[in-house]
């Protein structure tokens, strides 16, 4: 067992996690944060996107001991007290989610990209979210919900 | 899925990893993961030790060094598609770099963990191997510079010895395009081609047309004697084996090579 | 103002945009050990052997086998038909017949263990040889269920052939879709806990779309009463027809009673892509033939349905591809024979249209093939051959009774949606130039039927005592938005505001009876229900507030608007639902406010016409849609937001198989895409927005006018965007190309029309 300390949604974690622990499970099972899913084996889905250190990053490719030290948020530490993150509202308003499942790691991935490219195409939206995979909703109002949250500044 | 066990270290040096990894022989490096942690996850890769370098930050770089590009090799892709300075004289290397994975992924994965992991379906060792690129390792006995051409040895085998960290990547100035022929969008390349300009000579490279990238030696002999585009890219699948897969079959394969090394060669 | 037909955001939405999903995985569950199950790395074998020393050597750690279990088939077989002995048995006893096919049970404390414990197990093999093409299962030659005597697992339609079927044709054409084997891949893999109680009642947390079906069926393997079984089904991340019960499921809850133990699993996506059963793989021969004008007077279809390993639901779906084979188009003489076989690969259930697109698919290219053969625009000869819009009710020569439809007034939309002639235009500069990349336009003409077995939902609303309601539902929303749509009708009957209508569903201890989510027929029956429980209250309310009043109940009317009631022309009486409830309440009357219904229906048949156009790049053979039109007819719309929602996840799927998926296994029935890197579900960069164009032509089968949806956007867009390919490449002598009609299948195309 390692010892890691880092910061989970603005509050300092420490946890005793085995080398092959991932980042997904410590999150889900040591810190009981479930928002992040885990839907794949392969770093294709996206469903366990966070932010590390500013940056999306898929928690499933990622142990534990390697977020040693840095910053994670996840969805449950993106909107104030009950109100939510412009792009958890985007994603309401235009009915960007279905089931629910792939919806955590849609938002993290969006926030990422939104800072890193304010103002995206449609072209460059739906690249951006190459990372990402969903089953129920054809993506279309994705796509919608992401340029509603780039014009409200998200 | 989950991992088999392993044993962590993480290393605060180069020298320290090279320390590391002789003390199993078993041992492997870990720097993005994004190579290796799939393969972890699906049990295909079983090391008893890794020795951990992804906190080596003195090694994420990209700068002049004379008449080359350096690299270093724990270079985020994501870092190197915004790079101003291989914008201005290594494009070709941050393009390829933006058609890796996804968003995610290039965020953590690294040019040397990508090159050294030689999964011949990899982009970055076919502009490597395309540019002639100096890969320099670091090891039990010093430093050495490896020859990009004699680098990749196998699928997902190179020449690097067991106690070896590559550190630093060297390129050349050099204009060129890659063509990634895709199923979709994140997917690794059905089929690649590279083209450059380096030192005059034309350079073409394949991604998936064999069991590591190639040098598409016959289409570059053909050129320098005064060869068309077209006429010099008929060879494009001359002495390459492609494999067959669920994405295409090898006479598939060599049938795209042809396309895109003409019209590659068209762009240059 | 009615809330029907409104765009109304989801009532469910926070608790998904927040990661306070309650799915399965997510359930605390208080000393439950987890489940890993060790499956067959074989597509054929006998077991000699099971060696479990090096495994159980780890802490622990138990392992069981069949040998700790008395083992019967699972369940009862699910339609007549099936030959029992093809049940599969819960646990492997001496045979695997597929790759994932369950040897053994690990359960340990830690997850992790289990895995690696499940590697320990080693399985003696006695291989046998495999048969993984149906072509091939069909010889009989290796037998999957020696005791049968046959891999046929069940027969359709008819063998005889009328020699006289295509007389008076001019023009008759031939021709083969396979409609490929595909992965339903909902993004939440398979969940399940389970626990005794200590009254010894079961309870079973599933990842499930039918959790009532579900309890019935582990209550019938167990020889229990299904008051001893409790299912919940809390949140679920899709289903798309695949997550019904299966052995996984069972077997949790045979651990639970015989460990004392709760106990708890979930699938990994490799798993899955084995494990939850596949869609698909019908392989459809036709032959069409009509006059030189292109009236089709006579089609035939012959079916090869793989089943899989094990026969369940997936042997069963050439019916409904019979029944709805000849689609949109009065075609008066229709024959259908159809085999389903056994295989060694994974089992074939519901996905996403089960039976409906393999229909559309095959008349929707026979079409195509007869204009091509004819000259003709497939555009007109569709218009040739519509059932008309007077003509309905219409029963078609293969017995479908179509409800209501318009299917000229949908292509005349789409055609007009999409610029059909201004595409042609373009299309034909593109060939004169002899352009690297030609555009090939698609149409496709589709009905589909839901609500395909006639079922029956369940439906209650009770007036909560703050003057609320909650609306419960036999239905199970995974995705589709019930908790919306099902309060928006109760919300509307009642005359209250859509926040104060609560939805609950998915836990047999609290809904009465259901039969879940699939086949697009939960608003048609489930919401109806609703509504009609809905209606049932109103009317016992007027007769509590006449008590009240004084009045008589036929005096009474609701003012909808203002969820008042009062008696007629004196609102100076107005008593709300709030008022109501509360001394309802005082008075020990509340439960009359409370009413159930079930409603059954016929089928309906909602309808519609999608263009798609793609780019194909005549070297490198890869292809682009660049657009897709859907006009999609579900009849009256409850949520407009909610069924574009629908359409828009099923265009991308008919899209995913047009051009994108395919599960494939070697000749030895190992699986090559078993994970989503070889197997090709799409991302947002592989596909483009949806031209979603609104069409309502109501439904007389309920009182909402409203047919399902939910399976539409798939069945019209696979052909769509096939015909899309092959027009492109017409010019090049290509008449089809095989599906997924992309790359490779493109090249080849082209390569044996080059020959």
């Amino acid at each position: 067992m390692t010892r890691i300390a880092l910061t989970v949604n603005g509050s300092r974690c420490d946890a005793d996690v085995e080398p092959r622990q991932l980042l997904a499970y410590l999150l889900r099972d040591q810190l009981g944060l479930k928002g992040t899913n885990v839907g794949c084996d392969t770093t294709s889905c996206g469903a366990c996107t966070v932010l590390l250190d500013g940056e999306s990053v898929k928690s499933c490719t990622v142990f534990a001991v390697q977020a040693d030290g840095c910053e994670v948020t996840t969805v449950e530490g993106i909107s104030q007290g009950r109100e939510l993150h412009p792009v958890q509202q985007a994603f309401h308003e235009l009915h960007a989610l279905q089931c629910g499942y792939c919806t955590p790691g849609f938002v993290m991935a969006t926030i990422s990209l939104l800072k890193e490219n304010p103002n995206p195409s449609e072209e460059e939206i739906r690249l951006g979210l190459e990372g990402n995979l969903c089953r129920c909703t054809g993506y279309h109002n994705i796509v919608r919900a992401v340029q509603a949250a780039a014009r409200a500044g998200a | 899925m989950i991992a088999a066990a392993f044993e962590y270290e993480l290393a605060g040096s180069v020298d320290e990893a090279v320390a590391m990894l002789g003390g199993d022989e078993d041992a492997k490096l870990l720097a993005g993961g994004h190579s290796l942690i799939p393969a972890m996850r699906l049990r295909f890769s079983r090391p008893s030790l890794l020795v951990d370098i992804g906190r080596l930050d003195d090694l994420r770089y990209v700068h002049e060094n004379g008449d080359r590009i350096a690299i270093g090799a724990l270079t985020r892709h994501a870092e190197l598609v915004r790079d101003p300075v291989l914008a201005q004289h290594c494009a070709l290397l941050a393009e390829a770099a933006a058609l890796i994975g996804d968003p995610q992924v290039r965020h953590r994965g690294t040019i040397g963990g990508s090159v050294a992991h030689g999964d011949p379906a990899s982009d970055l060792g076919t502009i490597l191997l395309t540019l002639d690129a100096e890969l320099v390792a670091r090891g039990a006995d010093g430093e050495r510079t490896i020859r990009a051409a004699e680098f990749f040895t196998g699928p997902f085998e190179n020449a690097l010895g067991h106690q070896e960290v590559l550190t630093e990547i060297r390129v050349p100035r050099a204009a060129g395009t890659y063509l990634k022929h895709v199923r979709r969008a994140h997917d690794w390349a059905t089929v690649g081609v590279a083209a450059a300009r380096v030192d005059g000579r034309v350079q073409v490279g394949l991604t998936s047309m064999g069991t590591t990238p190639l040098r598409a030696r016959t289409v570059e002999e053909a050129l320098a004697s005064g060869a068309s585009p077209a006429d010099a890219a008929a060879h494009a699948a001359d002495g390459t084996m492609p494999p067959t897969d669920v994405s295409a079959s090898s006479e598939y394969r060599a049938h795209l090579a042809r396309v895109l090394v003409r019209r590659a060669l068209e762009r240059l | 103002m009615s809330i029907l037909g409104h765009r109304v955001l989801r009532k469910e939405d926070s608790r998904f945009l927040r990661g306070e999903g309650r799915y399965v995985e997510n359930l605390p569950l208080d000393g439950a050990v987890a489940v890993t199950f060790v499956r067959s790395l074989l597509a054929h074998a006998r077991i000699t052997g099971i060696d479990t020393t090096a495994a159980q050597a780890l802490p622990n750690v138990q392992i069981l086998t069949a040998a700790d279990m008395e083992l019967g088939p699972f369940g009862p077989p699910p339609f007549p038909g099936l030959d029992p002995g093809m049940g599969r048995p819960l646990l492997a006893v001496d045979r695997v017949r597929f790759v994932g096919d369950i040897i053994a049970v690990v359960v340990s404390d830690d997850r992790a263990v289990g895995v690696d414990a499940a590697e320990l197990v080693a399985v003696d093999y006695d291989p046998l040889p495999a048969v993984v093409d149906p072509h091939e299962a069909a010889k009989d030659e290796v037998l999957l269920f020696p005791e049968a005597g046959t891999n046929v697992a069940a027969r359709s339609g008819s063998p005889e052939h009328d020699e006289k079927l295509f007389d008076g044709c001019d023009v008759v054409v031939s021709g083969t879709l396979v409609s490929q084997r595909m992965a339903p891949c909902p993004l939440e893999p398979r969940s399940a806990a389970a626990a005794v109680g200590p009254d010894g009642r079961i309870t079973a947390w599933l990842s499930t779309q039918t959790p009532h079906q579900d309890r019935m069926v582990i209550a019938g393997t167990f020889g229990l009463d299904p008051a001893q079984v409790r299912v919940v089904a809390p949140d679920v991340g899709g289903g798309f027809g695949a997550k019904m019960l299966n052995v996984e499921e069972v077997l949790l809850v045979w651990l639970a009673r015989r460990l004392g133990r709760p106990v708890r699993w979930t699938e990994t996506r490799s798993e899955s892509m084995v494990a939850l059963p596949h869609g698909r793989a019908e392989r459809l021969d036709f032959t069409i033939g009509g006059t030189r004008e292109g009236k089709v007077l006579a089609y035939r279809l012959a079916a090869l349905q793989d089943a899989g390993a094990y026969p369940v639901l997936g042997a069963f779906l050439p019916n409904l591809t019979a029944l709805m084979a000849s689609g949109v188009y009065a075609i008066p003489r229709i024959e259908f024979e159809g085999r389903s076989v056994v295989t060694n690969t994974t089992p074939i259930s519901a996905f996403r249209g089960a039976g409906r697109p393999e229909a559309s698919q095959t008349i929707e290219r026979a079409l195509d093939l007869l204009a091509a053969e004819l000259g003709m625009d497939p555009a007109e000869i569709r218009r040739r051959n519509f059932i008309a819009k007077d003509a309905f009710p219409h029963t078609t020569a293969s017995h479908a009774a179509y409800d209501s439809g318009d299917y000229e007034g949908a292509l005349d939309l789409v055609l007009r949606s999409v610029g059909y002639d201004e595409l042609r235009d373009e299309q034909r500069r593109r060939r004169e130039q002899g352009d690297t990349t030609q555009l090939g336009i698609g149409i496709s003409t589709y009905v589909e039927i839901t609500n395909g077995v006639d079922e029956t939902e369940f439906g209650e609303v009770e007036i909560t005592p703050d003057g609320g309601a909650i609306v419960r539902t036999g239905s199970f929303s995974h995705g589709q938005g019930h908790e919306t749509t099902f309060a928006m009708i109760a919300a509307e009957r009642l005359g209250l505001p859509v926040e104060k209508v609560t939805v609950h569903k998915g836990d047999t201890d609290e809904i009465a009876k259901g039969t879940g989510t699939y086949g697009s027929k939960s608003t048609q029956i489930g919401g109806a229900a609703a509504g009609l429980a809905a209606d049932d209250v109103v009317e016992q309310a007027k007769r509590l507030v006449a008590d009240y009043l004084e009045a008589s109940p036929t005096d009474i009317v609701l003012d909808p608007a203002l969820g008042r009631m009062h008696v007629a022309g004196d609102p100076s009486t107005a008593i709300s639902w709030a008022d109501l409830a509360s001394r309802a309440s005082d008075d020990g009357r509340l439960a009359e406010l409370k009413a159930e219904r079930e409603f059954k229906s016929a089928p309906s048949f909602p309808f519609g016409a999608h263009v798609a156009v793609v780019e194909v790049d005549t070297e490198t053979c890869r292809v682009e849609l660049r657009r897709l039109v859907a006009v999609d007819d579900a009849g009256t719309l409850i949520n407009p937001l909610i069924a574009e929602g629908q359409v828009h996840g099923g265009v991308a799927t008919g899209v995913a198989q047009a051009l994108y998926e395919h599960v494939v296994y070697d000749d030895d029935g190992n699986p090559l895409t078993g994970t989503f890197v070889g197997y090709a579900f799409p991302s947002a960069a592989d596909l483009p927005s949806w031209e979603a164009v609104e069409m309502e032509t109501p439904t007389p089968l309920n009182a909402l006018g409203a047919k399902g949806i939910g399976e539409s956007g798939t069945i019209g867009a696979t052909p769509a965007v096939h015909n899309a390919v092959v027009d492109a490449l017409a010019p090049f002598g290509v008449r089809n190309v095989d599906l997924p009609a992309n790359g490779e299948n493109v090249w080849r195309a082209l390569q044996e029309a080059k020959a």
